[in-house]
């Protein structure tokens, strides 16, 4: 499809948003203007929206298609939460406002919707408090790590290294580079983490583990109380990626557990739409002993029942973003939350996980489900087997789209060779799961018999495999004028 | 239960599958004494109750049509086809287009963002999004950090006072010097940024227009900063850059900007949008994803993520950053709001908002002891020093549904009588004469 | 899978021609093929002093990347430029068009394997 750029008329005119009176110049000296007005695309409304609309129908979407991206929580988004977040006094509120003399009067809503959101994720959790303020998963991460950092400072600690598993999130090690740690590698021993492991890279000048249960095989880390034991022995905290929260809400509370810091991806737990790749959200629960250095301004309830920013917050951190964090999505949230309450949101947790295994056990005799007879909200499976007939996992994701799915996670865990990740969340129902394991099914007979036929896969999307190597060698990142 | 489509027969059915009897069988795996203590929420709601309780929580925010606040965060028109196409459920829920053939819609707009942005900053390569203003400011000063191979970092105290809260924050542990060089009444001596800029300096940082609404040229800094070998940082008002000097014509190495004011609405601080840009130069230090034109079997055009070995995918801890999700659906709104207005629309509303803060500045200054704070030229936003407390002026004004603006003295010593007045097409000449007025009864107050 | 006899090879899957005293340095056919087709080559510039088992730059793929070490120490003399335009000879050539370095070397890393020794670290 051509570009914008390439549809744009010289001197066809959009939308004015005003009319101003005098030029640029009249009030700036010509030296601090620019020479020519940008090259932009100069379109009239309709072809705007023709373009736009053309575009989305190229994608595949949750609204569209089954989704089962592993680690992704490709969840339906409730259409009530864009409803409630466009409402305009949240959505036109300036971020300022409370920090006007008096001003938190003037917020008071939008103070009791960050206030109960967290008070919400700490119910759920089990955590002691949390911070909105990181602006998605890897932020939250990050602010952990410092949160972290923070904590051993004050305690006099002298730590250099954070422990990630093999099996963690490629944000995981780079959080931790990025805060300033030397990464440990931990070797999985049957997919989970144990204590031996842990021994062998355990000493006082490790920070913290960073690690998700269940981890990103779909498996439940059952030796977690031993090790919280070990892990506090020398000081060192825990650290919980909530990409998996979804798995455990009502069954497990992180915090009871023994976690010290976690992250919650609110666009993958919460329901919040992902946009395309965000914005996310990924707030940041703590406990007690580190609750002093979370960022700030944190946001408090008066006896009297009124919100307020409270700064005085010595030992904090500082601050991650400018404000209080994604407020339009943290209203997107809240809704599903209470939408949802205390039982829905125990069965989501619950039918993500039955909706997990009974995919595993249909098509466990297809693939190699690696470790588990028990799975929980996710199971990584390798297609290896199929290797042998020149097909790979990347084939079998290109033949799934011919399907009207979307692919499943694939290569990743890179601990499971030719890996197929799968998550179908708790909103799928069965008809859906059983069709995409007909279709998968079918695929991998083909795969023993016809391999050629998902090496052209897709046939059907708007375009067939793209070149990746020449996009990188070529690097044509812009269109030229 | 919402959202869950099972009826109890399936239930049935796919836990006889699995050969177990209840929901609860599935967590064999969490021991009872794992369990949650409590789980203490309140019972779910309707979709109308939970509707109607939003409601009445944004209700409990005041609001004041007069409004004059900016400090970096403008309320700027955004065309109805914003919402209206951006909210299209193709684009809303799609993840990170990692299946490039499901996704050209939104590896397509992110080509055309990416285009956009590099044609409006004149710069040779912007990436598909970071957070926001701030975090493209900390990514900015982490390429040339790497690029250099050093670590000192000079900012100019104008650059905006939350965002470089931010950089300190989240480089906390990582044993720079971020050195900040000090302003007079709002406007920084740019031989003074030139002085600070050594042998050892990664960056420097600038912001235009200034935190305190002055448009400045750092093509000087930028050239003294080029001599030592140092990469020339300058983030930037995206609406205003329709008629300002631009990062690529002042020889800017990374030119970032906080993407709000492209069609963005203030939503309480976010989500907003971190535009990153810079040279060809540092094309592989420039952090998260990028989209590259390419061919398919056929030869036909297709978009797709590339340079995908910089990433924490797959460098892990050698990773330019750790950014995974980015802001993709704000760069999506911020190319819609570009394609709407286009250049001469872009160009009216900062001309229009131009227009208006001289307007005020203009009847402003002429207030009894009442002072303009620049002496520099400005755009939309301008300081003035008050015969007294801004904060006193502040909430005065609101209790008549004025918001004046916004107070530096939050973050600036000796600025508690200042006061940073902003103004867009949004607002109008009425507006602003209640402003005066509301002003010139206060003012008359202090003065007495 | 070609491994050239007369050539010194690294556990990290460099190999290295010895001439007189310079060495010069690739990486194997093996290398390559796990990588897949390689989209950039970041390599030190002339004058660099490398120790052996430092590392000298990085390779990337699509989908992979992979840092460089030297098995030599020494100064580096020279560096295959055709390499910026054309990375792709790492793929097709990694012997001969795909060399990377020449390094003036005054040590070799003790831990060299022969032709024969390289091939049974890939078969086991």
């Amino acid at each position: 499809m051509k570009t914008v750029f390439a549809k744009s008329v010289s001197g066809r005119l959009g939308v004015m948003p005003a009319t101003p009176a005098d030029p640029a110049g009249k009030f700036l000296p010509a030296s601090l203007l620019r020479k020519k007005a940008p090259a932009l695309p100069e379109l009239s409304e309709l072809d705007v929206v023709r373009h736009f609309t053309a575009l989305s129908t190229l994608n595949f979407s949750v609204d569209g298609n089954f989704y089962p991206l592993g680690s992704c929580t490709m969840k339906f988004n409730p259409k009530a939460g864009e409803l409630v977040a466009a409402l305009p006094r949240f959505a036109n509120a300036h971020p300022l406002l409370p920090q006007l003399p008096e001003g938190e009067e003037l917020a008071q809503g939008s103070l009791q919707a960050v206030w109960e959101l967290e008070k919400s994720l700490c119910e759920i959790n089990g955590m002691n408090a949390f911070t909105l303020q990181p602006m998605a998963g890897a932020q939250g991460e990050l602010t952990g790590a410092l949160l972290i950092a923070a904590y051993h400072k004050a305690a006099g600690n002298k730590k250099n290294k954070i422990i990630c598993p093999d099996s963690a999130h490629g944000t995981n090690p780079a959080t931790a580079a990025l805060a300033g740690y030397e990464v440990i590698n931990l070797e999985s021993q049957g997919g989970l983490i144990t204590p031996e492991a842990l021994a062998n890279v355990l000493d006082d000048g490790v920070a913290a583990l960073m690690m998700t249960c269940p981890n990103t095989l779909g498996l439940f880390e059952r030796h977690l109380p031993a090790l919280v034991e070990k892990l506090h022995a020398v000081d060192a905290l825990l650290y919980y990626d909530g990409a998996n929260l979804n798995a455990v809400m009502g069954r497990m509370r992180v915090g009871d557990v023994g976690f010290d810091v976690v992250h919650v991806n609110l666009h993958k737990t919460m329901s919040t739409p992902h946009g395309g790749g965000g914005p996310g959200s990924g707030p940041v629960g703590v406990s007690e002993r580190l609750t002093p250095f979370l960022p700030g301004p944190r946001v408090v309830k008066d006896p009297d029942g009124r919100f307020r920013l409270k700064t005085d917050l010595p030992q904090s951190i500082g601050q991650v973003t400018p404000f209080y964090g994604h407020f339009g999505v943290f209203v997107k949230a809240l809704a599903y939350i209470i939408r949802l309450g205390k039982s829905g949101l125990a069965r989501a947790s619950d039918y993500a996980v039955l909706n997990a295994n009974y995919m595993r056990k249909r098509l466990e005799e297809y693939l190699d489900v690696p470790y588990t007879d028990l799975c929980m909200h996710e199971f990584a499976a390798s297609a290896s087997r199929y290797a042998k007939h020149g097909v790979h996992a990347l084939d079998i994701a290109k033949a799934l789209l011919d399907k009207g799915c979307h692919a499943p996670t694939i290569y990743f865990p890179l601990i499971v060779k030719e890996c197929l990740m799968i998550e179908p969340t708790e909103t799928e129902n069965k008809e859906t799961l059983d069709a995409f394991c007909d279709d998968l099914i079918a695929l991998l007979q083909e795969a023993e018999k016809k391999p050629e036929k998902l090496h052209a896969a897709p046939v059907t999307m708007p375009v067939r495999r793209l070149d990746e190597t020449k996009a990188a060698r070529d690097m044509v990142l812009k269109e030229n004028v | 239960m919402p959202f869950i489509p099972h009826t109890a027969e399936e239930t049935e059915a796919m836990l006889s599958l699995l050969e177990l009897k209840t929901l609860d069988d599935l967590f064999s795996y969490i021991p009872q004494e794992m369990r949650p203590g409590q789980f203490d929420l309140p019972d779910g709601l309707t979709e109308y109750e939970v509707i109607r309780k939003l409601e009445d929580m944004s209700g409990r925010n005041a609001g004041i049509p007069l409004n004059f606040m900016g400090a970096g965060f403008y309320n700027h028109v955004i065309p109805a086809a914003v919402d209206a196409l951006s909210s299209r459920g193709e684009f809303l829920t799609a993840y990170t287009p990692y299946q490039a053939e499901a996704a050209q819609g939104t590896l397509q707009a992110i080509f055309e963002y990416q285009t956009a942005i590099c044609r409006l900053f004149e710069m040779d390569v912007a990436n598909a999004s970071v957070y926001d203003g701030g975090s493209a400011i900390f990514e900015a000063a982490m390429m040339a950090v790497r690029a250099t191979r050093r670590a000192r970092l000079v900012i100019d105290s104008t650059v905006h006072p939350l965002y470089r809260k931010m950089l300190s924050t989240l480089t906390a542990n990582l044993h720079l010097d971020i050195v900040t060089i000090t302003n007079s009444d709002g406007l920084t001596d740019k031989n003074r940024l030139i002085a600070a800029i050594d042998e050892n300096t990664a960056a420097v940082i600038v912001q235009n227009p200034t935190f305190f609404g002055n448009a400045r040229d750092y093509s000087d800094v930028f050239e003294a900063a080029k001599n030592k070998g140092a990469l020339a940082i300058l983030s930037v008002y995206p609406v205003m850059q329709a008629v300002l000097k631009t990062p690529g014509e002042m020889g800017a190495d990374i030119a970032v900007a906080d993407g709000q004011s492209l069609g963005q609405p203030l939503n309480f601080g976010g989500p907003y949008l971190g535009i990153m840009s810079c040279t060809q130069k540092l094309v592989r230090q420039i952090p998260g994803r990028i989209v590259g034109r390419t061919t398919d079997q056929e030869g036909k055009t297709g978009y797709v993520l590339t340079l995908q070995a910089r990433e924490q995918h797959i460098r892990r801890a050698r990773a330019t950053s750790n950014i995974c999700s980015n802001q993709a659906l704000c760069a999506l709104r911020a190319l819609m709001q570009l394609c709407l207005l286009g250049p001469q629309g872009l160009a009216n509303a900062a001309r229009r908002s131009l227009e208006l803060a001289h307007y005020a500045a203009d009847k402003i200054a002429l207030l009894p002891k009442v002072a303009m704070l620049n002496t520099a030229p400005f755009c939309n936003e301008f300081a003035v020093r008050l015969p007294g407390k801004a904060s006193d002026a502040v909430r005065k004004l609101a209790k008549t549904g004025i918001l004046p603006g916004v107070l530096p003295g939050l973050w600036y010593p000796d600025a508690d009588a200042v006061l940073l007045i902003a103004c867009t097409e949004k607002n109008n000449e009425a507006q602003i004469d209640a402003l005066v007025e509301a002003l010139r009864s206060w003012s008359r107050e202090m003065v007495i | 899978m070609s491994i050239p006899e007369g050539l010194k090879y690294a556990k990290t899957h460099e190999w290295v021609l010895i001439e007189g005293d310079t060495a010069t340095i690739g990486i194997t056919a093996f290398a390559q093929e796990q990588l897949g087709d390689i989209t950039f080559v970041e390599l030190p510039p002339a004058g660099t002093s490398l120790g052996s088992g430092d590392e000298f730059g990085s390779v990337e793929s699509v989908k992979a990347a992979s840092e460089l070490y030297s098995p030599v120490s020494g100064e580096v003399i020279a560096v295959n430029a055709d390499l910026e335009e054309s990375p792709g000879l790492i793929n097709s050539d990694p012997y001969h068009g795909g060399w990377m370095i020449k390094v003036k070397f005054s040590g070799l890393s003790p831990e060299l394997l022969s032709s024969a020794d390289y091939s049974k670290l890939l078969e086991a």
